[in-house]
């Protein structure tokens, strides 16, 4: 067998700390979607979190260490990919901004040119254009704010989904308004940020697809345990899943494996 | 008027239960978005408008004393005072002084939110002269004894219904009878009482959307020409406008007004836009004898060459809350001062001060429509962001939060003892809720599971699987 010339790109795989704590799935269905598009996809162990819960409550210094700590451990990497547009939008939007007018401002810019969301690193970077996966039924797709404002994210998701064997997307209305999630947002405001998943829950049933999706386990979270509360039977999954043929694991909420 | 931002989470409780509130919110969410989404998508070089206004008044920003200066000496060149005001209290001493002079009793009011900032009416009132708001929503709100909840539309937390209960209890010397059902009829009906006060006021008031300092000319843009016969039939004229809205030619006003109304209200241009350059001059068949402009800081002139600078940009169109989530959900007084939204979020702190209106920086999801939408193009989320930087700074946020963070923060900084810590809690968890997969309630989740159930951890974590499918991938290896 010849040898393969072209070097693999070299990925280090950003977890996130919501897939690696609740949702595990969701990281070996990122692994397995950019080794098929010919990556070398590795996870350094020095990651924990992103930050944001500290960058977004006003402790600037921890997420500066926070920032720093990744950059470190990922810097070295082709490219940096997150399953997630929040995270991903922090490392490479905000971690700049962070380590701005420091020694760090140059490592921060270099290391925000790799950083990429997932689905948007599959379509943008690798020119996936169809995923070799099949899903029988029907789905709907959430814009999740981070990945949608800060990153462009809102093609490349439907682009693939599209290639899905059997998969009919139903499309919600006001799929790019917030759920109401906001990291530590729906733990502050509680009753705001019911009122706004609820105007969620409702769109998503009126589109009456048997599957949700979206980029971002924290939104899908809040949506699932939304969903759940209210009694719907509505599956639950990171788009990411569906993309790489694992809608054979149950789906959020659907108990161990 | 009263900073009342402190109570937000009780006021956002009961907006939440105020069936009437939410069903004029909801009323109000759909007509302004989908209006503006048709008049930006009409309008191809939308976004070149944006950068280009944006421009302008960050010119303008780095040069306001110039500019202020310069609009100075062409309102006094055509006629015109200016009253320097610093504080609240000097612009409302300003106003009232001129009002003394001309033994004015009774002023007629344009819709302004600055004159709503420096609580105008209460002070006028307090020294025995009667403010009538002439503003639809201004008026039905004047009479309600309430403030606005929006910025362009007073009374947007209003049904129409309301109104009519409203009309019927203060209009009552008008037939019992008469229809107030439609909008048309409570329009007509308010016109009908306001006419004559245009008659019987002696100064008019105003806001101004513009300061032309190639002119000397203030400009205010509305939509049922109240302003006008406000600033046009009484004796004086007084512009009540903040040092920011001042803008260098007429050309850069017409720029930036092509975004004002087609972010505001999704109109290509506002019904009326008019312009004013000091008193009725010789031969002019009408207009004011006397035509003055207090000129209000109030806490602007700090906000300069700080991180809340761009803020001074904000052209008031109120697209940021037209677009707001939290907006949505809890109208426009649960912020508890004058400017609501993302807007008031910056604002209010940058002007009553961050130990007052902490909450309003912190009731944000950080979705950015309204950053998406802001025709000035203002890092709202960014400014918020500043705000709970200057909150965590002077320790202003709950023990209970920073204890948190700091427990969180120093787990977060210390990968290895991370993986040890969840290696073992997150099994454990997993097997609590493995029976449903949903946790209904657990300690220190009370915040979420009030309204949600929380997913159970799928099994072990991320990390330790990885570990055991390395470990494998190499022992397969060596086979």
């Amino acid at each position: 067998m010849k040898e393969d010339t072209r070097k693999a790109p070299r990925v280090g795989l950003f977890v996130t700390c919501l897939v690696d704590l609740f949702r595990p799935t969701v990281g070996f269905a990122a692994v397995k979607l950019m080794e098929e598009a010919g990556c070398a996809v590795e996870v350094p162990m020095a990651q924990t979190c992103c930050g944001q819960p500290a960058y977004n409550s006003g402790d600037r210094a921890d997420a500066a260490a926070i920032a720093r700590q990744v950059i470190e451990a990922f810097e070295d990497y082709d490219y940096v990919v997150a399953p997630s547009g929040s995270c991903a939008g922090m490392l490479k939007k905000h971690y700049p901004a962070l380590l701005r007018g420091g020694a760090w401002e140059s490592r921060a810019e270099a290391f925000s040119g790799k950083v990429h969301e997932l689905v948007g690193f599959l379509v943008d970077v690798l020119g996936v254009t169809a995923v070799p996966a099949a899903h029988r039924g029907s789905v709907t797709y959430h814009d999740s704010c981070s990945g949608l404002r800060e990153l462009n994210i809102q093609a490349q998701p439907r682009r693939l989904l599209a290639t899905v064997e059997g998969l009919d997307l139903k499309e919600m209305e006001n799929a790019d308004v917030c759920c109401g999630f906001g990291g530590t947002f729906c733990v502050k405001y509680p009753d705001i940020s019911n009122k706004i998943v609820e105007e969620k829950t409702a769109c998503i049933a009126a589109a009456g697809a048997e599957t949700l999706l979206a980029g971002d386990l924290g939104c899908l979270m809040n949506m699932a345990g939304k969903l759940h509360r209210q009694g719907s039977a509505i599956k639950v999954r990171h788009v990411a899943e569906i993309l790489a043929g694992m809608d054979d694991t149950p789906a959020i909420g659907g108990g161990g494996r | 008027m009263e900073v009342s931002s402190p109570q937000f989470k009780q006021k956002s409780r009961k907006a939440l239960a105020d069936e009437q509130l939410q069903r004029a919110m909801g009323k109000a969410k759909a007509g302004f978005i989908g209006k503006r989404r048709k008049a930006v998508d009409a309008l191809p070089e939308f976004e070149a408008l944006r950068s280009s206004a944006r421009a302008i008044k960050d010119h303008t920003l780095a040069h306001l004393d110039l500019y202020l200066e310069a609009y100075e000496r062409k309102v006094i060149a055509s006629g015109g005072r200016v009253h320097w005001a610093e504080t609240a209290e000097d612009a409302c001493q300003a106003v009232l002084d001129i009002c003394r002079a001309v033994g004015a009793r009774t002023v007629t009011k344009g819709k302004s939110m600055i004159t709503e900032e420096i609580a105008l009416n209460d002070f006028l009132e307090k020294n025995d002269i009667r403010p009538v708001e002439t503003d639809l929503g201004e008026y039905i709100i004047q009479l309600r004894g309430e403030h606005p909840s929006h910025i362009i539309g007073p009374a947007l937390h209003l049904n129409k219904e309301q109104v009519e209960e409203d009309f019927r209890r203060v209009h009552d010397k008008l037939p019992a009878g008469r229809d107030l059902s439609q909008p048309e009829s409570l329009l007509g009906e308010a016109r009908e009482i306001l006419r004559p006060q245009y008659f019987a006021a002696d100064v008019g008031i105003t806001g101004a959307n513009f300061l032309v300092a190639e002119t000397g000319t203030s400009i205010i843009v509305t939509n049922e020409g109240n302003g006008d016969l406000t600033q046009t039939l009484p004796r004086v004229h007084i512009v009540v406008a903040s040092i920011e809205k001042v803008v260098p030619t007429l050309e850069d006003a017409s720029q930036i007004l092509r975004v004002l109304a087609r972010s505001a209200t999704g109109q290509d241009t506002s019904v009326y836009t008019t312009l004013s350059t000091g008193p009725r001059r010789p031969g002019d068949p009408d207009g004011p004898e006397e035509y003055h402009v207090v000129l209000l800081d109030n806490g602007r002139s700090s906000m300069l060459g700080t991180e809340f600078h761009e803020m001074l940009r904000c052209i008031r169109c109120g697209a940021c809350m037209n677009h707001c989530p939290v907006y949505h959900a809890v109208g426009g007084h649960a912020y508890g001062w004058v400017y609501p939204g993302p807007m008031g979020a910056v604002l209010t702190p940058s002007l009553v001060g961050v130990e007052k209106s902490g909450h309003l920086p912190n009731a944000s999801t950080f979705c950015g429509r309204c950053e998406s939408v802001c025709p000035m193009q203002i890092p709202l989320p960014r400014m918020m962001r500043h705000w709970r930087e200057r909150e965590f700074e002077r320790g202003l946020n709950p023990a209970t939060q920073r204890f948190g963070l700091g427990l969180w923060a120093f787990f977060a900084r210390r990968p290895r003892l991370y993986r040890l810590a969840t290696s073992l809690t997150i099994p454990a968890l997993s097997g609590l809720g493995r029976r449903t997969g949903w946790f209904r309630s657990l300690p220190l989740a009370g915040g979420w599971t009030r309204h949600h159930d929380l997913p159970a951890p799928e099994a072990r974590t991320f990390m330790q699987q990885w570990r055991d499918r390395d470990t494998r991938k190499q022992e397969g290896g060596v086979a």
